[in-house]
């Protein structure tokens, strides 16, 4: 919300009909623009604040990825499949009866069930792993560019593993593949979010502003999206990606495919909007002082809906990332070695396996749970201040 | 009345030729036609091909044929002759098929609808009437939450939860010694003890918003001066509460059959693949990894003329409840 800040120089005439709480600088608020009263009508719900953080935080994890992350989310260990999570403990003893300040997991002792052949690792309570902030680890390139080997968290040693929040089957850990995730699923809900929104605003301006059988057209065509059920439509679309296509293929045209079916919802509020400023006055002004009819829908119109648009983009991209999530999950959208959310969950298909290993279902599950509901939030909390001069 | 269900039934007409032609954009997309396929499998399991018999399906099926005039052949088999293909998976008429699977779709979604319907009403009313009570807040929490958790998430661990604490394995609707039995009681009971996680699952993210909805709806009923003069005269509550403001805040529930029942087929899609329901939903995902395109293109097409026709439904429902609707 970088752009919230601004405020317009000129002062308003029209008397205040400010819905602010009064004994604040009246003066500041009559002069205050638009966006300055949004901020204040937002920032007073805590609840939406505070899944802005969230987002913001979600989206920061998505951008350092690989310096966050404790290890490489492809390296995999044999001999370590599905071991639980390793507790993070901030004291260990010093060998003289007492404790000394010492971060460090404990490492694992491993017992294979004579019967079912089924390996078990339970905590060696002898075996300490020191764990180092800032440490050296495995190499890798910040944003394929900047070589680097400084991990945020990780085992002082480098050949040691830690497994914060347990292993896969092949002995890969959890929590590098979780952060490296982040970045495709949060990243597929925006480029998604983008695209649906050059879609949605365009139809919704174009079926608003000239109404007549333009506005019938786009009506039948939203009508027929968005009356499709659609889970089975994107399974659909996402089937005839070819299997030979390379990752990055794959991961934009799936981001097309969820946003395909997404700017609907968009378009009617943007026509809704539109339909209603038509006639306002500010319009009816430009349109006499001559603006042609380009410059009265993108200098005029387009700018007055942007905190609306907002509201409805940031609860559309739950939508996408659910999407992407979905697709992954079924083996029709983003396949290994792409690490997504959806394909993390994939894992946890077979019922037996999350039985032996629930971790596989928690974090996956839990990330795209905290992510959808605080976008949720913040959404809502965007759409009630989108209207700072309503109740 | 009458003019009002044919305006309505001539407004449907355009929305269902383009979902046929979505539906059957979808059985054209991926590369080779039909033929290339089956060609495919029948090399993969050694079958030896018979020139006559392709050349007799590439006819029957215009694959030499302009798109629009393919379009034309497969939508006029559909709507004159019920024919929607052949599954060259199966080796059966796609039609044969399909139905026995949409049957079993529409039965989970009618369910799954009752459930939101029968969860929702009385949660509604109580959240409406003791706003920002202990009980109003826990219902909104899960609502948000009910909101927020995929369906193929919740199902998942639903399973996950019931295979821990009940010992119970879930997934289809029957237990195997039931599957071929008769009708009796006890496989009743057993398909009610299947049915209630796939109805659960699908049901939890409509009864949230209905719920969310009727509390909006009845708040704003419960403020009008006719409920503050029913209540001075001395109406007892309940009948304060049911005769009125209640009544006039169903109408969502009634519209809701147009907009949840897309979102329950939708949702019985993944459910029923994550839980191996009977439904459309494994059926298709098959279907569409195998590229049996006929099979797929017409899950599709059905699953959207199912939603049309609930929304008409919804909407006749609706016209005959509110005069206001069908005067306009």
């Amino acid at each position: 919300m970088s752009g919230t800040k601004i405020i317009h120089k000129e002062l308003e005439t029209a008397p205040a009909l400010s819905p602010l709480k009064t004994g604040g600088d009246i003066g500041s608020i009559a002069a205050a623009g638009q966006w300055t009263l949004i901020w204040h009508k937002f920032t007073r719900n805590k609840v939406a604040v505070f899944a802005g953080v969230m987002i913001l935080l979600f989206y920061f994890v998505g951008i350092f990825v690989e310096f966050l992350a404790p290890g490489l989310p492809d390296k995999s260990k044999p001999q370590f499949t599905y071991a639980p999570p390793q507790q993070l403990e901030w004291f260990a003893p010093d060998g003289e009866g007492g404790t000394k300040f010492l971060p460090h997991v404990k490492g694992y002792k491993m017992e294979v069930d004579p019967v079912a052949l089924r390996r078990t690792f339970t905590a060696d309570e002898t075996d300490i792993i020191p764990i180092g902030f800032f440490v050296e680890g495995p190499a890798y390139k910040l944003w394929n560019l900047i070589p680097a080997d400084r991990h945020l968290i990780g085992p002082i040693d480098k050949n040691e593993t830690v497994y914060f929040l347990g292993s896969d089957k092949l002995g890969r850990d959890l929590l590098s593949r979780l952060i490296y995730g982040t970045r495709v699923s949060m990243s597929i809900g925006l480029l998604g979010v983008c695209m649906s929104l050059v879609l949605g605003v365009v139809l919704g301006a174009l079926s608003g502003f000239y109404g007549g059988w333009v506005d019938m057209l786009i009506q039948r065509i939203i009508e027929v999206v968005s009356s499709m059920p659609t889970i089975p439509l994107w399974l659909g679309l996402a089937a005839a990606i070819p299997l030979t296509w390379s990752p990055l293929q794959v991961y934009f045209v799936i981001t097309i495919i969820v946003s395909l079916l997404a700017w609907t919802g968009l378009a009617r509020e943007v026509r809704g909007r539109f339909y209603a400023l038509r006639g306002e006055d500010f319009v009816v002004a430009a349109r006499l002082d001559g603006s042609a009819e380009r410059r009265v829908i993108f200098r005029h119109i387009l700018p007055s809906l942007t905190s609306h648009i907002l509201a409805v983009i940031t609860l559309a991209l739950p939508v996408m990332i659910v999407a992407e999530t979905a697709l992954s999950f079924l083996g029709i959208g983003l396949k290994p070695p792409v690490v997504s959310w959806g394909v993390l969950l994939q894992d946890a298909q077979n019922i037996r396996t999350v039985a032996t290993a629930p971790w596989l279902l928690l974090w996956p599950a839990g990330a795209v749970v905290v992510a959808v509901l605080s976008f949720n939030f913040l959404g809502d909390g965007l759409r009630d201040a989108a209207d700072p001069y309503g109740d | 009345m009458l003019k009002y269900i044919i305006k309505r039934l001539l407004y449907m007409i355009p929305t269902l030729i383009g979902m046929s032609l979505i539906a059957f954009m979808i059985i054209q997309l991926p590369p080779g036609d039909y033929m290339t396929s089956v060609l495919a499998s029948m090399r993969d399991s050694g079958v030896t091909v018979d020139e006559a018999q392709i050349e007799r399906m590439r006819e029957t099926y215009g694959l030499d044929d302009p798109v629009y005039i393919q379009y034309f052949k497969w939508i006029t088999n559909i709507v004159f002759y019920g024919d929607f293909g052949f599954s060259f998976e199966w080796g059966r008429p796609v039609s044969e098929l399909i139905w026995e699977r949409m049957g079993a779709t529409l039965s989970v979604s009618v369910a799954a609808l009752f459930f939101v319907w029968g969860v929702s009403l009385p949660i509604g009313i109580y959240s409406a009437v003791r706003r920002h009570s202990i009980g109003d807040h826990v219902f909104t929490f899960f609502g948000f939450l009910g909101l927020a958790i995929p369906n193929f998430i919740l199902a998942l661990t639903l399973m996950y939860l019931s295979y821990k604490y009940l010992g119970q394995s879930v997934g289809g609707l029957q237990s195997p010694e039931f599957a071929d039995a008769p009708w009796s009681w006890a496989k009743l009971g057993d398909l009610l003890a299947h049915l209630w996680i796939p109805v659960v699952v699908i049901g939890t993210a409509g009864t949230a918003s209905l719920i969310r909805i009727l509390r909006a709806n009845l708040t704003d009923e419960l403020n009008k001066p006719y409920v503050v003069t029913a209540k001075a005269k001395g109406l007892p509550e309940y009948k304060v509460l049911l005769k009125y403001p209640v009544r006039i805040a169903l109408n969502p529930f009634v519209s809701a059959i147009g907009w949840v029942l897309p979102n329950l087929i939708s949702g019985v899609t993944i459910t029923a693949i994550v839980l191996n329901l009977p439904t459309a939903g494994p059926l298709l995902l098959r279907a569409l990894i195998s590229q049996d395109m006929y099979l797929a293109g017409s899950f599709i097409l059905l699953m959207g003329v199912l939603t049309l026709v609930g929304m008409l439904i919804s909407d006749l429902l609706l016209a005959l409840l509110d005069p206001r609707i069908r005067f306009n």
